[in-house]
């Protein structure tokens, strides 16, 4: 297995576009159990972008559409044909609602996993090579964030950036930057802990010799080596941008329902249906959550197994010398 | 917390912390004490980030009903609030009144926070402490069970069991419950922790510790302690088998690491069968680390809890949360997650003194 592989091109981007070659590659290495699970987190997923990105084609309705020219749709309608998933408390069309709330979530997911990538990694490395007082405050800040709540911090930052109600870009863009600043942390310590082991490697060493500036070593010597573990956790981070997304939409603190579908919010509000025994209205958006955040986890699990024998390797050695 | 974190718990290279603790060498109560003034920095980074993270939208006055007042009625709430001063004057004060224990009052019901947390403390501890039994109940033994099935089918389906209870939102798993026990089969109340007739029986008990499995079992009234756990199943079921799954990978692969190590090895040479191995020799090496990722798991079974007691009306500290946040009283939510914050490091340092107590390589 090479390096090369798993080092991501275009870190925070859709994995299932952009890394394409390396995810063929894990496909070709793996076997049994493990391609089984690789290949249907890449369906699954695959499926779900695909949704996200032709919303205005599939979609029957509009997210926030409540009547045609037939008329209004009625509320809480069960599946029929018009409505193949029924219509939500607010009378608009399930199906619709799930598809358009793809979008939603995975252009919250993108922007969120790229922004705390780009934040995190720079932080890291800065911290991690440079040293120095500004390397004890950024870690003493990681270290306070880490062990709390994701939810409560993405909460307190809603209500910081949006204060708690927000339209279409400006929610999803405050629901990014809230999970964002949850995400920081645990990039930054990842390449943090990397930069200060890579800082004593022969290879900086000699850059530094050359005469390479600082920032040159940094992102270019450094950054390249650093990189190895991004992947797994940006996957990782994707789904969990997800199901914190559906956490702040369940609890209120998500895009306003005329301004976006979010599957978090439409659960919030099928919560009551439910006691009614209507279970089209919730059924649908939280399959969606579960299959989406399966995909994902799926593909980076596998991938993370297939490319990393680093455990495996450590092990066999200690066999041998013992 | 990611689930990269537990993966990477069994990989704590043991020669490692083995050697420091030889060199260093210091003792366990030295521990705990560095260990409890570590509590101190977090505890005061997260509050005095949480305090200017809210106050750079504005005051806490103009957010909640800023709407309905006039200039002048604002500016007279503000002025008697102290918001009108300077915000590292009111930074100053909010840190001396949370030294001394105080909280804050909440701006809508006008109530000490403190007063919120012993009131709905005991619900949100009892929620967390029924979860902790289910994930235990069933997080473990399917690891062990997982570990020893390794990369065989039952493993595979234990394992996508336990992505699924991570990918299943708790107010999703909290709605199919609903919808399978409760609504279309009838077997348990839809929500809340007691019914009404036993709530009110309940509050009547002398000196009631809000804990109401504790209070029912005081009452010595089997309809009453049938009753509230009755009411206990659904939120702990869907609170507990998301951490199970946590633990069940957990399980597994501390689990699969120790049984590769030279001792395993030995016992497996001597003609112990793998059953016995994963039973008896791996098993309990193996619950170290897990002890450490429980820590972790406390702000996991914390951020649930808030979506777990809005989905089940379960009136904890989670479910005032949710109230306070849809009325926009943000002191009160600032109250409560500063409050949320000095559990969570309490927690971790109890959790970090346990596992010293435990391992004699964690006390470097």
């Amino acid at each position: 297995m090479t390096e090369a592989t798993t080092v991501p091109t275009a870190p925070g981007a859709k994995p299932t576009l952009f890394q394409r070659l390396p995810i063929v590659s894990h496909v070709r290495r793996s076997v049994g159990v493990q391609r089984g699970m690789l290949v249907a987190g890449l369906i699954i997923s695959s499926v779900f972008l695909i949704a996200a990105l032709f919303a205005p084609l599939i979609a029957p309705y509009g997210f926030a559409q409540s009547r045609d020219e037939n008329g209004i749709f009625g509320k809480q309608l069960p599946p029929s044909p018009e409505h193949l998933w029924g219509t939500t408390v607010g009378g608009f069309d399930v199906l619709s609602r799930v598809i358009w709330g793809t979008q939603t979530a995975i252009s919250v997911v993108v922007i969120a996993v790229v922004l705390s990538i780009f934040i995190g990694v720079v932080l890291g490395l800065i911290s991690g090579y440079l040293g120095g007082w500004l390397d004890r405050i950024l870690i003493v800040i990681a270290d306070a964030i880490y062990p709390f709540p994701t939810l409560l911090l993405a909460i307190v930052m809603s209500i910081v950036i949006s204060g708690g109600r927000s339209s279409l870009w400006s929610g999803i863009f405050s629901a990014a930057i809230s999970i964002t600043v949850v995400f920081i942390p645990q990039y930054f310590r990842v390449v943090r802990a990397e930069a200060i082991r890579l800082k004593a490697e022969a290879f900086v060493e000699s850059a530094r010799v050359v005469g390479s500036s600082t920032g040159r070593i940094m992102f270019t010597h450094v950054l390249r080596n650093s990189t190895r573990t991004l992947p797994l956790i940006l996957t990782l981070n994707a789904s969990e941008a997800i199901l914190t997304l559906a956490g702040l939409g369940f609890l209120g603190f998500g895009i306003a329902p005329t301004s976006a579908a979010e599957w978090g919010y439409d659960l919030n509000r099928a919560l009551s249906d439910a006691a009614s025994g209507i279970w089209w209205t919730g059924l649908y958006p939280g399959a969606a959550i579960v299959l989406l955040v399966l995909g994902l986890t799926l593909v980076g699990e596998s991938v993370n197994d297939i490319s990393d024998p680093k455990l495996r390797t450590r092990k066999r050695l200690r066999k041998v010398a013992a | 917390m990611s689930l990269l974190q537990e993966g990477e718990a069994p990989t704590n290279p043991p020669e490692k912390s083995a050697a420091r603790g030889s060199s260093g060498g210091i003792g366990l109560s030295r521990y705990i004490l560095i260990r409890f003034a570590l509590i101190v920095p977090t505890v005061f980074i997260l509050v005095s980030l949480v305090f200017f993270l809210m106050r750079v939208v504005g005051d806490p006055i103009s957010a909640s009903v800023g709407d309905r007042l006039t200039a002048a009625q604002l500016a007279e709430r503000l002025a008697a609030a102290g918001y009108d001063r300077p915000i590292f004057v009111q930074y100053v004060e909010y840190l001396g009144q949370l030294l001394r224990g105080d909280f804050g009052r909440t701006l809508t019901d006008n109530r000490p926070i403190s007063e919120v947390l012993f009131t709905y403390g005991g619900a949100t501890l009892e929620l967390v402490f029924y979860a902790l039994i289910v994930a235990f109940v069933v997080g473990i033994p399917l690891g062990m069970i997982a570990a020893y099935y390794k990369d065989r089918s039952a493993d595979a389906v234990l394992r996508i069991f336990a992505i699924l209870s991570y990918a299943t939102p708790v107010f999703f798993a909290g709605l199919l419950l609903k919808l399978t026990l409760s609504v279309w089969l009838g077997w348990l109340p839809l929500g809340g922790r007691a019914s009404t007739r036993v709530q009110l029986a309940l509050s009547r008990i002398d000196d009631p510790t809000g804990i109401y499995l504790i209070d029912a079992l005081r009452s010595g009234n089997p309809v009453i302690i049938g009753d509230v756990l009755m009411h206990a199943i659904m939120p702990a079921l869907a609170l507990g088998l998301l951490t199970a799954g946590v633990f069940l990978r957990l399980v597994r692969t501390n689990v699969i690491a120790t049984l590769s190590n030279d001792y395993v090895d030995a016992a497996r040479s001597r003609g112990v069968s793998e059953f016995r191995l994963v039973r008896k020799h791996a098993y309990k090496p193996a619950l170290i680390p897990i002890v450490t990722v429980i820590g972790l798991q406390i702000a996991l079974l914390l951020g649930g809890a808030v979506l777990t007691e809005t989905t089940f009306e379960w009136r904890g500290l989670g479910f005032q949360l949710a109230q306070y946040l849809g009325a926009r009283d943000f002191v009160a939510v600032q109250g409560i997650v500063a409050l949320l914050a000095v559990i969570v490091a309490l927690t971790n340092f109890i959790v970090d003194v346990i596992a010293a107590l435990i391992d004699p390589r964690v006390r470097y």
